[in-house]
């Protein structure tokens, strides 16, 4: 560990060529369980990275190892282009902001974010004045002496971040960190991360199991699934073009059509997704546009969900269909749709997005 | 919250007390009976005095058992917080094959009769090591006592860190501190009220041992609980007897009560 405080040395001037973080070949299995297989990741300086999947899909297993709370069972872990593979996590310069804090409970506040500068052997005096600046940033001034269970759910996150961010990370590892919050403070947090990463430039990753906190927040998500990861790409790219079926029905709900009705709708037994806001719904006995794939449909299910309202449909065929309309209007001025009343679904062609990795 | 009538609640009471006084009162007596001028235990008391305090703390005997006590209890706390700590750290953190047979291992000698205790290491010093020619003397009655001092803090231990949130070493890691660092700094804070509560009993449960001291006191050697065994038999010695053993009550009440105060602020966290 070299004795440079983080925060005096000039902000390490980004190596356009190398990574901020470079996974080669990684794999992790823990007994008989294979957590991690075949990963290969490259996430470039100043990025807002999310990695998104279900629970056992791995994403946090490879936030540890990168952390270096994990060692791999095979692979190479590089942070800006330095292999780290065998380092431990007191030598690597990315710090991390747990689900559950893991505020010292015996320190104060003060301390608490203190903490790592003390490791790194600053003065007093200095270590002093840079941890009240990281606390006032997240605006916990008058805090400060107090003890992390005197702290609300909000504000122990807050101090978790000031702690971990106070030393200049290159790199910050953000596991679930808004998990444990209620949903209002926790769209608060997402705006507060976003403008703090934006403003440090420090390569943020983050692991969640939420699409909709990672579409909001990310530059770019990988999304996980048994290990490995299913597709990478600009919030718009995996939720527009999913590489596979399961990428399309974890994030936002989607319509997969396969086999022979798909051979029927599209020529083609390949599988498809149609978005649910993209399918139109008109009054029985409407005329389809020439672009438009239409379908005669029954409805079996009505939801409102307030600036939506979700209509499950059920083709001639049998075909299951959702479909989502805003409510722009006032209730009685719209289609006044019910369950039972049969309706022309249709979508334009460029809508349906081919699912390339139909597994 | 359960509610009682005011006639349960009272019996409740009452059942309380008896049970209180019925535990309480012999030794009430026998401190009482420290301050007997008379030579022999009688009641009611007749003449108050200092008499036999000052006769016990100037006997030579007395004071030598009161050191041997004091010096088998500290050495039999002090192994007991290594190795109890050691294998707390063991049991809670890793996963191996036998973990739960160790686990009963460790426990069991608070279960087992003293006399089975001190009966083993007797043999196993008088049969195994005499004859291959280790003196273990002293020292074997520090190790028999602290078979189950240990269990005091490997208890009070194991139950702290089985709590502990195993993210707050990775955090002190994750910011720069090593290994030593991060045990002085985060692990120990964390059970060191329960280290010490465990300790202070394994010291009270060593200082009034009778049944494994007998077994394993080299000859000549006594201790305080053994030298008031040996002068019940000598009935007229009764009061030097009761000053001793208030001596003995009152010095294995601070360590437990010490130790349930360190509990206690450490649960009301």
């Amino acid at each position: 560990m070299n004795n440079n405080y983080a925060h005096s040395a000039q902000s390490s001037s980004p190596k356009s060529a190398t990574s901020a973080v470079s996974l080669k070949n990684l794999n992790k299995s823990f007994g008989d369980v294979t957590a991690v297989s075949n990963l290969d990741l490259e996430i470039p300086h100043g990025e807002f990275f999310s990695m998104l999947g279900p629970s056992g899909s791995g994403k946090t297993t490879v936030l540890r190892i990168i952390a270096g709370f994990e060692t791999a069972s095979s692979g190479k872990v590089f942070l800006e282009g330095s292999d780290v593979t065998e380092l431990a996590p007191f030598d690597r310069d990315v710090n991390t902001v747990f689900q559950d804090y893991a505020l010292f409970p015996h320190m104060s506040i003060q301390l608490n974010v203190e903490y790592g500068l003390r490791a790194r052997k600053m003065p007093k005096a200095e270590r002093t004045k840079l941890a009240s600046e990281a606390i006032e940033s997240v605006k916990l001034t008058h805090l400060a002496d107090r003890f992390p269970h005197q702290l609300s759910g909000g504000q122990r996150q807050r101090i978790a971040l000031a702690r971990a961010l106070v030393l200049r990370p290159k790199v910050l590892l953000l596991d679930e960190p808004l998990g444990a919050l209620d949903k209002q403070l926790r769209e608060e947090m997402q705006v507060e991360l976003k403008r703090i990463q934006r403003e440090a430039g420090i390569t943020f990753i983050f692991v969640t199991h939420d699409q909709e906190e990672a579409m909001r927040m990310s530059d770019r998500i990988a999304v996980f699934n048994h290990g490995q990861i299913e597709q990478i790409g600009t919030p718009r790219e995996v939720y527009e073009n999913p590489s596979s079926a399961f990428v399309a029905s974890f994030l936002g709900v989607s319509n997969l059509i396969s086999g022979p009705p798909a051979k029927e709708l599209f020529g083609s037994e390949q599988m498809v997704n149609v978005r649910p806001e993209r399918i139109k719904l008109q009054k029985d006995g409407s005329k389809s546009a020439s672009d438009e794939i239409a379908i005669n449909a029954k409805i079996v299910d009505v939801a409102y969900t307030g600036a939506n309202t979700l209509y499950v449909l059920e083709s001639e065929a049998g075909l299951r269909l959702v479909a989502t309309r805003l409510n722009e209007e006032l209730p009685g001025q719209d289609l006044g749709l019910e369950a039972g009343d049969r309706v022309l679904a249709t979508f334009r062609k460029e809508h349906v997005a081919k699912i390339p990795n139909n597994k | 919250m359960l509610r009682f009538s005011r006639a349960s609640r009272f019996s409740l009471m009452a059942i309380v007390a008896f049970v209180l006084v019925f535990m309480y009162a012999p030794l009430s007596v026998l401190i009482l009976n420290a301050f007997n001028e008379r030579q022999v235990s009688a009641w009611p008391i007749q003449e108050w005095s200092f008499k036999w305090w000052v006769v016990a703390f100037e006997s030579e005997e007395i004071r030598a058992a009161l050191l041997n006590s004091a010096i088998v209890a500290f050495g039999a706390m002090t192994i007991a917080m290594v190795l109890g700590s050691l294998v707390a750290f063991a049991l809670s953190r890793y996963e191996f094959f036998g973990k739960g047979t160790v686990n009963l291992l460790v426990v069991l000698p608070i279960a087992l009769p003293g006399v089975v205790t001190g009966v083993a290491f007797s043999n196993t010093y008088s049969n195994f090591l005499t004859p291959a020619g280790f003196q273990i003397g002293y020292f074997g009655m520090i190790v028999a006592h602290a078979t189950f001092c240990i269990v005091m803090v490997f208890n009070n231990v194991f139950a702290r860190l089985k709590r502990m949130n195993p993210s707050l070493q990775e955090a002190s890691m994750d910011l720069g501190e090593g290994l030593w660092g991060t045990f002085r700094l985060v692990t120990f804070p964390q059970f060191r009220t329960a280290f010490a509560a465990g300790a202070l009993l394994a010291f009270a449960l060593s200082f009034d041992e009778v049944v494994v001291t007998i077994f394993t006191a080299p000859p000549g050697v006594t201790t305080l609980p053994l030298w008031i065994l040996a002068e019940m038999a000598r009935p007229n010695q009764a009061s030097v007897v009761n000053v001793v053993a208030t001596v003995v009550i009152v010095l294995s009440l601070i360590p437990v009560y010490v130790s349930q105060r360190l509990s206690r602020t450490e649960n009301e966290k």
